[in-house]
């Protein structure tokens, strides 16, 4: 049984070591930073629910080549995720940035939450209200 | 009455729903449409040493096809875009996308050239410029240099048709 248990676990648990970019880009600690935060942060398009830090899509390895380039020249993050999305759309960043177009992806989640609590203060309130027939019942 | 609120928000969902499900989630609206297409050039796959580019189409409505030999859809719109260049209705314009010269050039021996020129672009820079990451993706450009349709996936004479061809008589954006 603990072998079995041993098994299961080492199968589980190595799966998540599986790394596709593991060469280091950058001597300077900081900007090695940003490019680890930066290729985390950009989907890969061609296979959407990868970020290109994850992917092996030949696709992620053309833009992750593109961002050290862009970094190496100096260029900001914000810089970066400009050329991105100019290119891209929106879709390319896992964090769309505030903006009239996805503005309802940020203000949705709120309004539900309101209507949802809405829902519940009006159900409770309702229920408050009604004769407890129950426990009349059973003092009967 | 009591039922009124649930069945209202539940039809509401199975529109919303119903909208996500005939969407395809590939299908990237490309943000240069109506906008200027980015200018490129590069080397030209068939006459190594020649530079192509953007400024060869200006003026003219013109269709850039990105291709590349690895692409399936790629193999099965290539009747179709030799068709069309041979009907003479508009120039087509390749860029041949991360692709083996040597297998790109067999490629367009054995299956026949449609293109005016094929851009080589080998390490995918003006791929990434024009936001391609499936080829095959077709773009209509009008003689001032606009984007005004990008088609993903093979192209075929039901498309064209439909997508294309009011366009180009038209000469507006397609949205």
């Amino acid at each position: 049984m603990r072998k079995l248990v041993a098994c299961v676990l080492l199968v589980t648990l190595a799966s998540p070591a599986l790394a596709i970019d593991t060469d280091k880009a950058f001597d300077d600690p900081q900007l090695q930073a940003r490019y680890e935060h930066i290729i985390e942060e950009v989907r890969c398009l061609k296979c959407q629910n990868q970020s290109i830090k994850d992917s092996n899509a030949f696709l992620a390895g053309d833009l992750r080549r593109e961002i050290r380039r862009m970094l190496a020249e100096g260029k900001t993050d914000d810089e970066i995720y400009d050329f991105l999305v100019a290119r891209y759309g929106e879709f390319a960043l896992y964090r769309p940035r505030m903006s009239g177009k996805t503005l309802v992806l940020w203000i949705a989640p709120i309004l539900l939450l309101l209507a949802g609590g809405f829902v519940l203060v009006n159900i409770l309130r309702r229920r408050m209200a009604m004769p407890i027939d129950g426990d009349a019942a059973a003092e009967e | 009455m009591r039922f009124a609120i649930p069945i209202v928000v539940f039809l509401l969902l199975v529109v919303v729903f119903s909208f996500g499900l005939f969407n395809d989630p590939r299908e990237l609206p490309s943000p240069f449409l109506g906008e200027q297409a980015p200018a490129f050039e590069v080397e030209s796959l068939t006459e190594p040493g020649r530079m192509v580019g953007s400024a060869d189409y200006t003026g003219k409505m013109a269709l850039v096809n990105v291709w590349a030999t690895w692409c399936g859809g790629c193999r099965q719109e290539h009747p179709f875009l030799l068709q069309l260049a041979r009907s003479g209705a508009i120039q087509i314009y390749g860029i041949n996308w991360r692709d083996n010269r040597e297998e790109a050039l067999r490629w367009l021996k054995q299956l026949g050239d449609p293109y005016e020129f094929s851009a080589f672009d080998a390490d995918g820079r003006v791929g990434i410029d024009w936001g391609v990451y499936g080829a095959p993706e077709t773009f209509l450009i009008s003689p001032e240099g606009i984007v005004l349709h990008k088609h993903l996936g093979p192209l075929d004479a039901a498309t064209w048709q439909e997508d294309f061809i009011p366009l180009i008589e038209a000469g507006a954006p397609s949205s």
